[in-house]
């Protein structure tokens, strides 16, 4: 190992928890393969080829997750959505025929309408960014500790030694919707129960 | 290179987060050749032979003396044969399903703590990590089934994905209320970095097992349970159902492709038993390090690797007089008797380097002593789990479908709802 790599080990051995080396490289990847498999998704025409360029594009997101120092999202974003959600999208395409699917000829023509639609959101996201430009913070990446990154997302969640947290309220609030569209969902389904 | 090697020798943290991307290879590197050697051969040996013997058989008798060298001769076997891709199925997925398998079995060893610093790393979404990981194995049973293009195959994969998010729930329920054990500390803070867990059990002074009497027992046999189903073992093996289904998802699948499978079922047990070793069974802790403590208890628990290398040499130099006096098999006798001399010499190398690093300094002998032990715990533990996917392969009938739906979401799901609830409010209790 040449003395410049052995002098940056050695740096990155001396500062943990320092900016890692490489982070723009890392991004740029991560987001490109999240683009193309992004794009894939939408232009396979076999379902399941799309559901797993799909997971491709949810893994390279909680990649993203990672770099900006968010590990319990990144971790949510795998176990829940690749590993849960995307195994109940597969386990339903795969019962759909796909010869007969690729063959058919689509019979709604609104690809037109979409791709307006989706230009016209491009240029709302990128009207939002260079307006609010200023109000974005200087260094976007905020040197946060990971170490205590699941603690300080409970203390947000459920409050810290016994004051209620920043979000409780809408939390519980959400795990109720939730809880209702479960059981909709079964109700729904089951005649009798 | 000499310096990041050597400045790491005496730390006691784990290659990640001293930032030593070197030690950190090393631990990757001697991982993988381990689990696979130990997939490949010491596992698949003793699966055959104690199967046989619970059927009352032999098992493999002819290759090498006992059978030992019959894993080898089956992966050469498996490397050999034809690999065979159906002409209606999905050329690149057929392709890549094995390696999802693979991939999603071998990355959670990152974060499995052999020891204090006996791990690639220590993160602090750990034990997320590894379930979301290991979760993700199923894709690749998955994806195998579906690109197949047959139906045997696509039923086993359909099977495979119904059975592991049933039981996905109940596992990850079963881990909560392990995770809410460790919040049990002055602070009050808990954690789910892998590390972080083994040393909450160390400083509560218990195994997570006998915490809260039955609870923890309770969302233990959960979690032992959950974790059979997960990787699609007997007598959860319906993906697989051979009276059933042929072969399952792997129908299809031939050579070297079926054995990069086998390779990630069997890699996804040890890693799904160290977890349930680490967040119950105290992790890389020795046995009873609160009762019998002190220099003389050290000393006599380090001498535990050293004597099952012991044993096993024995068991290998009884093997060797017992052989059948007949030219036939002489070679065999000369090999297995190599066999127990070289079990012989690691067992004493293991004695020298317990009693060379008995007391407890900084000395290399000690540090080496030390990491000998966690690992030696931690892999007994795992070894423990392994044998008992054995057992249970050999001991029950396989569930039928709506049996296995039934037990995972009408009894395992209340129960682990209810030891959560219960858990969370005794720990609030005391």
């Amino acid at each position: 190992m040449n003395p410049v790599v052995n002098s940056a080990v050695n740096a990155a051995a001396a500062n943990v928890g320092a900016a890692p080396v490489g982070t723009p490289y890392f991004f740029y990847g991560l987001a490109a393969v999240a683009i193309l498999s992004g794009l894939l998704v939408i232009t396979r025409r076999n379902a399941v080829h799309s559901a797993l360029a799909l997971i491709v594009t949810l893994l390279s997101v909680a990649g993203l997750y990672l770099m900006l120092y968010a590990p319990f999202v990144a971790g949510v974003q795998i176990i829940v959505y690749a590993g849960g959600i995307m195994v109940l999208f597969l386990f339903v395409i795969m019962l759909v025929n796909i010869e007969r699917v690729s063959k058919e000829r689509q019979f709604n023509r609104i690809w037109p309408v979409g791709l307006v639609a989706s230009c016209l959101l491009l240029a709302l996201f990128i009207g939002a960014f260079a307006k609010g430009r200023d109000l974005l913070p200087k260094n976007p990446v905020p040197q946060l500790s990971e170490g205590i990154n699941t603690q300080q997302i409970a203390s947000a969640l459920y409050g810290d030694a016994g004051r209620m947290g920043q979000y409780t309220f809408a939390f519980e609030i959400a795990s109720l919707l939730l809880l209702v569209a479960i059981l909709g969902a079964v109700i729904m389904t089951k005649k009798k129960i | 290179m000499l310096n990041s090697f050597m400045s790491y020798l005496h730390s006691t943290v784990t290659p990640g987060e001293a930032g030593n991307q070197l030690w950190a290879l090393i631990y990757v590197l001697i991982i993988f050749a381990g689990v696979s050697l130990t997939v490949m051969w010491l596992i698949n040996w003793v699966e055959r032979k104690a199967l046989a013997h619970f059927q009352v058989r032999l098992g493999p008798m002819r290759v090498g003396p006992h059978g030992l060298l019959q894993p080898f001769a089956d992966a050469l076997k498996l490397m050999l044969k034809e690999d065979i891709i159906p002409a209606e199925a999905d050329q690149l997925i057929f392709w890549i399903a094995p390696v999802i398998g693979l991939l999603a079995a071998f990355t959670v060893y990152t974060v499995i703590p052999f020891g204090p610093s006996q791990a690639v790393s220590d993160m602090n979404i750990g034990i997320l990590f590894m379930l979301g990981v290991s979760s993700l194995g199923v894709l690749g049973i998955v994806t195998a089934g579906w690109a197949s293009n047959s139906h045997y195959p696509l039923i086993g994969a359909l099977r495979s994905s119904a059975q592991m998010v049933s039981y996905e729930v109940a596992m990850g329920l079963a881990v909560v209320s392990a995770i809410l054990m460790t919040s049990l500390n002055s602070t009050g803070t808990g954690t789910l970095s892998m590390i972080g867990i083994v040393r909450a059990q160390q400083e509560q002074h218990v195994w997570f097992l006998f915490k809260f009497f039955p609870l923890g027992f309770i969302a233990f046999v959960i979690f032992a349970i959950a974790m059979v189903a997960e990787t699609n073992r007997a007598p959860f093996d319906l993906p697989e159902a051979e009276s059933e289904l042929t072969a399952g998802f792997h129908t299809e699948y031939s050579g070297l492709r079926w054995s990069l499978f086998m390779l990630a079922e069997y890699a996804a047990m040890m890693a799904v038993s160290s977890i349930a070793v680490t967040m119950w069974l105290g992790g890389w802790m020795r046995p009873f390090p609160n009762l019998l403590h002190g220099p003389a208890w050290e000393l006599i628990f380090s001498l535990f690797p050293g004597l099952s290398f012991a044993a096993f040499a024995g068991f290998a130099f009884i093997g060797t007089v017992r052989m059948p006096k007949h030219s036939f098999f002489k070679v065999q006798r000369i090999g297995l008797g190599i066999f127990a001399l070289v079990l012989a010499f690691i067992a004493l190398v293991l004695f020298v380097i317990a009693i060379a690093g008995r007391n407890a300094d900084t000395s290399i002998a000690a540090s080496f002593r030390e990491g000998i032990d966690y690992v030696y715990w931690f892999l007994m533990k795992i070894a423990v789990f392994m044998y008992l996917f054995i057992w249970y392969r050999a001991t029950w009938p396989r569930y039928r479908f709506d049996q296995l739906m039934r037990v995972g979401w009408k009894v395992m799901l209340p129960i682990s709802l209810g030891v959560l609830i219960l858990t969370a409010i005794v720990g609030v209790l005391v």
